[in-house]
């Protein structure tokens, strides 16, 4: 067993048409044990940034509270937000700077970029090599089931009605057949002047 | 001192068997009442390489049943060889070809008289039921039976069969379930495989459709990425 | 002196502080996870006026595609850039953090740097960490002494070649190389000649796909071509897949509107950036 699905855990985000969603699981388990159905693996890092962090729940946490502290020193040094592209590549150095012992998360960034409001997304492995896709990212015990719903259910120019249903049965659909993940589901829609958040009724089993 | 095996270099020089390949391969079936839809990528690869582009998954046992197998390919064509010679058999001495219920039990029972050393193949069979409704069966390496409306399985099973449950089971999804029609299991189907085409390294090419009716068998083939 | 007040810097270069505590999980059998990789075909060859690199775009963790078009060829310096396969985080850090080490050098002497100084760098980088940072490069440039292409091994080693291949697809791309490289070619045959290498990668190796990606560095100019030929393209779905809306049940919903107080655009004319030439 890997030690990524050692709480299990599954997050996705998407871009859409001046919009972008991410999504998680909420579940936090050690091993066949369910522990928590309100574990947080998504974390608003600024009004138009959100990062989730899937893999081990004790590093999900740790990372978070360093990116939390390397962020607020970068944003009370600059007297700036912290871009998403610029808080992608400090998460990646971050990672990378434990490339020999690493954080056992695969991060997901997601935000609008300053003034221009541009969708951004991004992923990463577990020592900080990025990817920026146009279209979907994925992360978690459930990373197959994802690829497969995504390729499938994505389509460009969602509106964000439309998106939240396709990502939220693009998730729903894929940890249901995963033992990992599961156990509700939270959806963020971030546009420019709102972000929305739902919880899903799904399967609890 | 006799056998001492602690520390003895006996016991670390062990030589490892490994009989299986892994050939790679998807298959995806889909039965409504009156029709089965039964389909496989043609790719066959070992590792980072291509054996072929052009090979189907797909064993026609009966106009009735068709078997879709992937895994290690020489135990495929160990099993299917096996199978249609029991087949022939069956039809010799009860003068009438096997049904669909009848291959999946035997099936069963040839993968479990394997059960120390398996055959390693995921198999997929569709066919019609004694009520003349389409029906999948799945099985496991080992004989464990699973009948089905529809399901995915081979490399990128995983990529297709959340996307099998949410257009055909509609799982989560709010409205009742309608009866799925041939043309939306087709299309279904396809994307499916186009998904999984995307990421997964060992599905590719092309894929053959087995369409099965009371009409009998049709044959279609979609071609998809080569890399 | 850490306190409140002035927190701990943190120091450059690696961290091991983790290594103890995934050793321990390791040893009770959980298995460490796999870093993406880039699976990978690259090539470069010299041609008549310079050096053209080429690349495929697939970036794979196990069996599944991470990434359909990521970059492996990667910026140097104006005059050189180096195409990466392996593990994908290495080979990005390695050069982007020889590349810094590039520019300040070449700051310091005011020329521009030779490709044998990158060579060098890198491959007392790599063979400092003997082997355990993953990146096989191949590093392509021109500079006051011709054009240049180098295979750097993961370990160190280093080799000077007129054409040469790297990744899982380097036997198929070799193979086009061996039979259809002359030297001075011109620069359409040598961009023929590297298209078709990474397409033999790309189709017959599993492990590169995707795009030909294309870097033809002459002196004086550099040509980069992302993507020089959409090798694959996704087939068409035939079905529609959006969702009518209100087909997922939703439990409760908030809106947090976000009041954007003030809008200030400050145009920056491009002669005040800061000049770095």
């Amino acid at each position: 067993m890997s030690i990524l699905s050692y709480n299990g855990g599954a997050v996705v985000a998407m871009k859409g048409k001046n919009c972008v969603a991410i999504a998680s699981d909420k579940k936090f388990g050690i091993q066949l044990q369910l522990i928590s159905k309100e574990f947080p693996k998504i974390f608003e890092m600024g009004p138009h940034l959100y990062v989730g962090l899937p893999g081990l729940a004790t590093d999900t946490q740790t990372v978070h509270a360093r990116l939390k502290f390397r962020q607020n020193l970068f944003e009370l040094k600059e007297g700036t937000r912290m871009s998403p592209k610029v808080f992608s590549s400090m998460v990646s150095n971050m990672l990378y700077e434990k490339r020999f012992g690493p954080y056992f998360v695969e991060p997901i960034v997601v935000g609008l970029e300053p003034d221009t409001y541009e969708p951004f997304i991004c992923n990463m492995d577990l020592i900080g090599n990025v990817c920026f896709p146009e279209d979907f990212v994925v992360g978690g015990t459930c990373e197959d089931q994802l690829f497969g719903t995504c390729e499938t259910m994505w389509e460009p120019d969602l509106s964000p009605d439309d998106l939240f249903e396709t990502i939220s049965q693009a998730l729903m659909s894929a940890f249901n057949r995963d033992a990992g993940s599961g156990w509700g589901a939270v959806v963020y829609i971030i546009e420019k002047d709102k972000v929305t958040t739902r919880h899903l009724k799904t399967r609890m089993d | 001192m006799a056998l001492v095996l602690k520390n003895s270099s006996a016991a670390l020089n062990q030589h490892s068997f490994s009989p299986y390949a892994d050939n790679g391969g998807s298959i995806v079936a889909v039965a409504g009442d009156d029709y089965v839809v039964i389909a496989s990528d043609s790719r066959l690869s070992t590792g980072y390489s291509i054996y072929t582009r052009d090979q189907s998954k797909l064993f026609k046992l009966s106009n009735d049943s068709v078997l879709g197998c992937c895994g290690c390919w020489c135990d495929v064509l160990s099993l299917t060889k096996l199978l249609e010679a029991r087949m022939q058999m069956y039809l010799h001495e009860h003068q009438k070809v096997m049904s669909t219920p009848a291959i999946s039990q035997m099936l069963s029972t040839m993968l479990y008289y394997k059960r120390l050393f398996p055959y390693y193949i995921l198999n997929i069979l569709a066919g019609f039921d004694n009520d003349g409704k389409g029906v999948v069966y799945s099985y496991d390496p080992i004989g464990n039976l699973e009948k089905s409306k529809f399901k995915a399985g081979g490399s990128s099973g995983a990529l297709l069969q959340p996307v099998l449950d949410n257009q055909l089971g509609l799982s989560n999804i709010k409205e009742k379930p309608e009866a799925i029609t041939l043309e939306k299991a087709l299309n279904v189907v396809k994307d499916a495989f186009i998904s999984a085409t995307e990421r997964d390294i060992y599905t590719g090419d092309s894929i053959i459709i087995n369409i099965i009716t009371r009409e009998g068998i049709r044959e279609e083939k979609l071609e998809l990425r080569k890399d | 002196m850490a306190s409140v007040m002035l927190p701990v810097e943190p120091t450059p270069g690696f961290s091991f502080e983790n290594c103890r505590r995934n050793e321990f999980l390791k040893a009770k059998g959980y298995k460490a996870p796999v870093a993406t990789k880039t699976g990978t075909t690259i090539v470069g060859c010299v041609f008549a006026d310079g050096v053209i690199l080429g690349a495929d775009t697939r970036a794979t963790a196990g069996s599944i595609v991470a990434d359909k078009e990521c970059a492996k060829i990667h910026y140097m310096a104006k005059n050189m850039y180096c195409c990466g396969a392996g593990t994908a985080a290495d080979t990005e850090a390695t050069t982007a953090l020889i590349s810094s080490q590039l520019e300040l050098h070449r700051l310091n002497t005011g020329r521009v740097v030779p490709v044998v100084t990158a060579a060098t760098m890198l491959k007392q980088m790599l063979f400092r960490y003997q082997g355990h940072i993953g990146a096989a490069l191949i590093l392509g440039g021109v500079d006051s002494n011709g054009s240049h292409l180098y295979t750097i091994a993961p370990q160190g080693s280093t080799s000077k070649n007129p054409f040469t291949s790297m990744g899982s697809g380097s036997l198929a791309a070799m193979s086009i190389l061996e039979k259809c490289w002359k030297p001075n070619m011109t620069e359409e045959e040598a961009k023929k000649v590297i298209r078709d290498a990474i397409a033999a990668g790309i189709f017959n190796d599993l492990g590169s796909g995707s795009n030909v990606d294309l870097c033809v560095i002459r002196k004086g100019s550099v040509e980069y071509v992302k993507p020089y030929e959409k090798a694959n393209v996704k087939g068409t779905r035939t079905g529609n897949y959006k969702f009518k809306r209100g087909t997922t049940e939703v439990l409760s919903k908030k809106v947090v509107p976000i009041i954007i107080e003030e809008e200030i655009v400050k145009p920056i004319s491009s002669d005040s950036q800061m000049d770095t030439s």
